[in-house]
């Protein structure tokens, strides 16, 4: 071995090159690798969006579909209940629903396009369970002073009929509304807001 | 070293069984041409999907490769009522199929990748008129199951049947007897879109695999030339 | 001065775990031999393809489902679905072929330079038994696409023990947990090749390399450079791993991954011999494709097993091939290690073993035929000559003389002059008039220099067979 006359700053240079190209290369490769864990086209097929009928729905039901694996209700609210959406606002943590998830033609009081139809994904927004659909009014479980809506059976958040969370219980904003429209007076797509050829 | 002579020549008529039965004709694939791909995607949904699904392909990775919007795709494509993420599911029932066929047409999804271009293009313009119970047989495909559901675009193709010294009657070649509503060219033109199309289907990656493959090959190229040079530098320590 | 925070922190895991010393143990002061070729880059290189088997084998298994009814739709679905799940699978697939190719070069290597020799017998057992593990690793995954050849083939092997007498049949039917391949098998095929097998390659891989470092490695002159040492005692013909054969061995990196990539990107079929195309088909337990074939690297010896016209004796003269590289090292008697310095006969009889290796794999892919079977007899009785000849043969031949320090040999790009001459001698400048009348000059083969080339290239292979 001979280290006599060695040019360090050229190996330096190389040394150095090398290892950024390595590193380059690494990092592509790690693109495929960590994209495959994305979801694939089947779920993408899966969260395509979906179609609701709700010429058969009565006033005061509640139906529930699925669009991407989550739970959305479908909520034909009664004249009465859309009463109470006025009367809630200093015990909301969101009444304006600012801080929260929903379209923006359904940022409004009611949370909704038209008003008794009441569009929401079913999961809370604290650590994702399902509530449960209370309508009833002053449950026993749930104090004389309630007005109906969804209450989470995990960790207890309340949230009124046009799911928006009360003050003082875990969830911090209100439920999501998902994207949709009306593709006829009965007939709501949920999963996108405006046609291909209107977002193009 | 005699011994290696004798066996490599042994080796010698080894190499012969590549080509055993009917020679076929070689189809002109391009997977990179959309406007064929559209129309071969046409002529099997009008033609084959009735038996054959294809159920590893979405409409939507259609709409995508070959440049189309996916209104386009669902109107002039796909089947009515099927969606823009549906799989090319066919019609017919697993029941229908053993019942009418003595089996289920098969999903040929794979075809290409498992017969190749050229047989597929050969086996569509090989059938031939004869008395089993589907009407016909191929050439290439001998008894084969499926009826010949072209054969009002290609016309009638008859055997023509040579008989050796001892008498035995041999299939010599098919003739065109009546014609069909398409010409020959444009039979052949059906065909190949036909088969490009079942190509694509076989690995829809197969164009984004090819167009990607140069640039990490430039790229690896690169990195073997500078560690060339790092290894060069090093290595001048060592007499 | 106050240690900054990074080096205080370094310190901390140094006080409490030897990386200096395994570094230098194993990078900084293990010295090897500096004469070390071509040949010598394929243990690192079976060491990265091992990494992205691992790798892209643990991505598909996120979306594989080792179920009969669900694995090949499975597979398309990664194929297609999955987000550059064609990639994942690609490497995976041409993965296995490319460990094979470098295993196989890696062992030829090492027969060809004694490298299985004493003292390092044990390196070359544990390697062997690291081949029969990358055997079973790759039949078992074989079986896991669940396409006629997956499962054929699978049929076909795990056949093979029940014919051994007495426990033969018991013994596939307790392997296979049916009475045929079946969902049981793929299921615990499943198990073992995603983690069972590989923690024993992992294993066997870790003391391959531990037994390795203890005694050194040998050199394309099979001189042991420790009897040589310096004043320092450092082996004269030693350097230091670390740095040289490190950035040796990425230039061997990028060109492997060249190739790599051009199959991956451009023939991931490899014309049917990485990919065979009767495995598009989903596996069918009532119809048998008309020519099975195991993949390339398993037929040498399908070959063998085809060769011999009893079952039971087949499947002997099958696993005796294997067995037989495992008692290499006490089959050789010649005190010399390098094919450099062996006599003629070692060297003929080593070409003659390579000839019919690779005319056994080849036979392995074809039907068999009468004449094929004829010559794989042939090939099969050479390869078991190579072997159990040796204790003769290597006795008495005559050895040359084995120099004391190792040789310097032109290296690979020492050679690209002569390549380039050798070029300008077979092909001949030629002027040719073209359609537009212009005289134009190209390159054609030129019949008296190419004979010059293979006469002289024939004259060469005699003499190094001597």
């Amino acid at each position: 071995m001979n280290n006599e006359g060695v040019d360090t700053s050229k190996r330096q240079f190389l040394t150095s090159a090398l290892s950024v190209v390595g590193a380059v290369g690494t990092g592509y490769l790690a693109v495929p690798f960590l994209s495959q864990m994305q979801p694939s086209a089947k779920a993408m097929a899966a969260g395509a969006p979906v179609e609701v009928d709700i010429s058969k729905m009565e006033t005061g039901q509640l139906i529930r579909v699925a669009w991407r694996g989550k739970p959305v209700w479908v909520l034909n609210r009664t004249p009465a209940a859309l009463e109470t959406l006025n009367t809630l606002e200093y015990e909301l943590a969101d009444p304006l629903s600012n801080e929260s998830i929903q379209p923006e033609n359904s940022k409004n009081q009611g949370r909704s396009i038209k008003p008794e139809i009441f569009i929401a994904v079913g999961l809370c927004t604290h650590l994702g369970c399902s509530p449960t659909f209370r309508p009833e009014l002053a449950a026993p479980d749930l104090g004389d002073d309630w007005l109906g809506g969804f209450f989470c059976p995990c960790h207890g958040s309340k949230f009124d009929l046009a799911g928006r969370v009360y003050r003082g219980v875990p969830a911090p904003t209100n439920m999501d509304v998902p994207p949709h429209r009306y593709i006829t007076d009965t007939h709501i797509i949920i999963g996108e807001e405006t046609t291909e050829e209107q977002s193009a | 070293m005699k011994k290696i002579i004798i066996t490599l020549l042994m080796l010698l008529p080894l190499s012969t069984f590549a080509s055993v039965g009917i020679e076929l004709q070689s189809a002109n694939i391009d997977v990179s041409d959309g406007d064929s791909l559209q129309r071969g995607a046409k002529n099997y949904v009008n033609y084959c999907l009735g038996c054959h699904s294809l159920k590893h392909i979405r409409y939507k990775r259609m709409a995508m490769d070959f440049g189309v919007e996916d209104n386009k795709v669902l109107a002039e494509i796909a089947p009515e009522g099927a969606r823009i993420y549906d799989q090319m599911h066919t019609a017919m029932n697993a029941h229908d199929g053993t019942k009418w066929f003595g089996t289920q047409p098969p999903d040929l999804s794979l075809i290409a990748r498992s017969r190749g271009a050229d047989w597929l293009y050969s086996y569509l313009k090989s059938f031939y008129l004869d008395s089993s119970p589907t009407g016909s047989n191929n050439l290439v495909f001998e008894d084969v199951g499926m009826p010949n559901v072209l054969w009002e675009l290609q016309g009638i193709q008859t055997p023509v049947y040579k008989e050796d010294s001892a008498g035995n009657k041999k299939l010599e070649s098919i003739v065109l007897k009546q014609s069909g509503t398409m010409t020959e060219k444009e039979f052949d033109q059906f065909n190949n879109d036909l088969v490009n199309f079942l190509v694509y289907v076989g690995e829809p990656t197969q164009l984004e695999r090819k167009s990607m493959g140069k640039y990490v090959l430039l790229f690896l190229l690169m990195f073997t030339v500078l560690a060339y040079f790092l290894k060069k530098e090093y290595w001048k320590d060592i007499h | 001065m106050k240690p900054t925070r990074t080096e205080a922190c370094g310190n901390w895991i140094l006080s409490r775990f030897p990386v200096t010393k395994l570094w230098n143990e194993h990078m900084a002061q293990y010295y090897a031999p500096k004469n070390f070729n071509f040949w010598y880059f394929f243990g690192s290189l079976a060491l990265l393809v091992l990494v992205n088997q691992l790798i892209t084998g643990i991505l598909l298994t996120m979306n594989y489902k080792p179920d009969a009814q669900l694995a090949f739709d499975s597979v398309e679905y990664i194929m297609r679905d999955v987000n550059w799940g064609w990639l994942v699978r690609y490497m995976h697939s041409t993965g296995a072929s490319a460990f094979f190719i470098v295993v196989y070069l890696h062992m030829f290597r090492g027969i060809m330079y004694g490298s299985f020799k004493q003292p390092r017998e044990l390196i070359w057992i544990f390697g062997m038994l690291i081949y029969v593990c990358l055997m079973a690793e790759a039949f078992m995954g074989y079986l896991l696409p669940w396409g006629q050849m997956s499962y054929w083939g699978a049929q076909v092997i795990i056949s093979l023990f029940s014919a051994i007498p007495v426990v033969g049949d018991d013994l596939s039917l307790w392997f296979r947990g049916d009475y045929v391949i079946s969902d049981a098998t793929l299921n615990r095929f499943f198990a073992f090749h995603v983690i069972s097998v590989p923690l024993v390659l992992l294993l066997l891989i870790f003391l391959h390399i531990v037994a390795l470092h203890e005694v050194g490695s040998n050199n394309p002159d099979g001189i042991e450079i420790k009897d040589k040492k310096g004043a320092d005692g450092i082996p004269l013909d030693g350097i230091p791993f670390h740095p040289y054969y490190s950035v040796k061995d990425i230039v061997g990196v990028g060109v492997f991954l060249f190739f790599f990539a051009a199959v991956i990107f451009y023939a991931p079929e490899m014309g049917g011999y990485f990919l065979e195309s009767a495995n598009f088909i989903p596996a069918d337990p009532l119809k048998t494709p008309e020519h099975i074939a195991p993949v390339w690297y398993f037929t040498p010896f399908y070959a063998i097993l085809r060769a011999v016209p009893d079952k039971f004796a087949g499947v002997i003269a099958m696993g005796g091939a294997i067995v037989v590289l495992f008692l290499l090292p006490w089959l050789d008697r010649s005190p010399i290690k390098s094919v450099r310095y062996r006599g003629g006969i070692y060297k003929k009889a080593l070409a003659l073993f390579v000839i019919s290796f690779v005319a056994l794999g080849y036979l392995g892919t074809q039907p068999a035929t009468a004449g094929a079977v004829l010559a794989a007899r042939v090939f099969t009785a050479i390869y078991f000559g190579f072997f159990l000849l040796m204790p003769i043969y290597t006795r008495w031949e005559k050895t040359k003389p084995v120099p004391e320090r190792v040789t310097e040999q032109p290296s690979l790009e020492d050679r690209i002059p002569a390549v380039i001459e050798t070029f300008h001698e077979v092909t001949a400048k030629k002027s040719f008039t073209d359609t537009e009348g212009n005289t134009v000059e190209k390159l054609r083969p030129n019949p008296s220099g190419i004979a010059n080339v293979l006469v002289r290239g024939l004259k060469k292979l005699k003499a190094s067979l001597d």
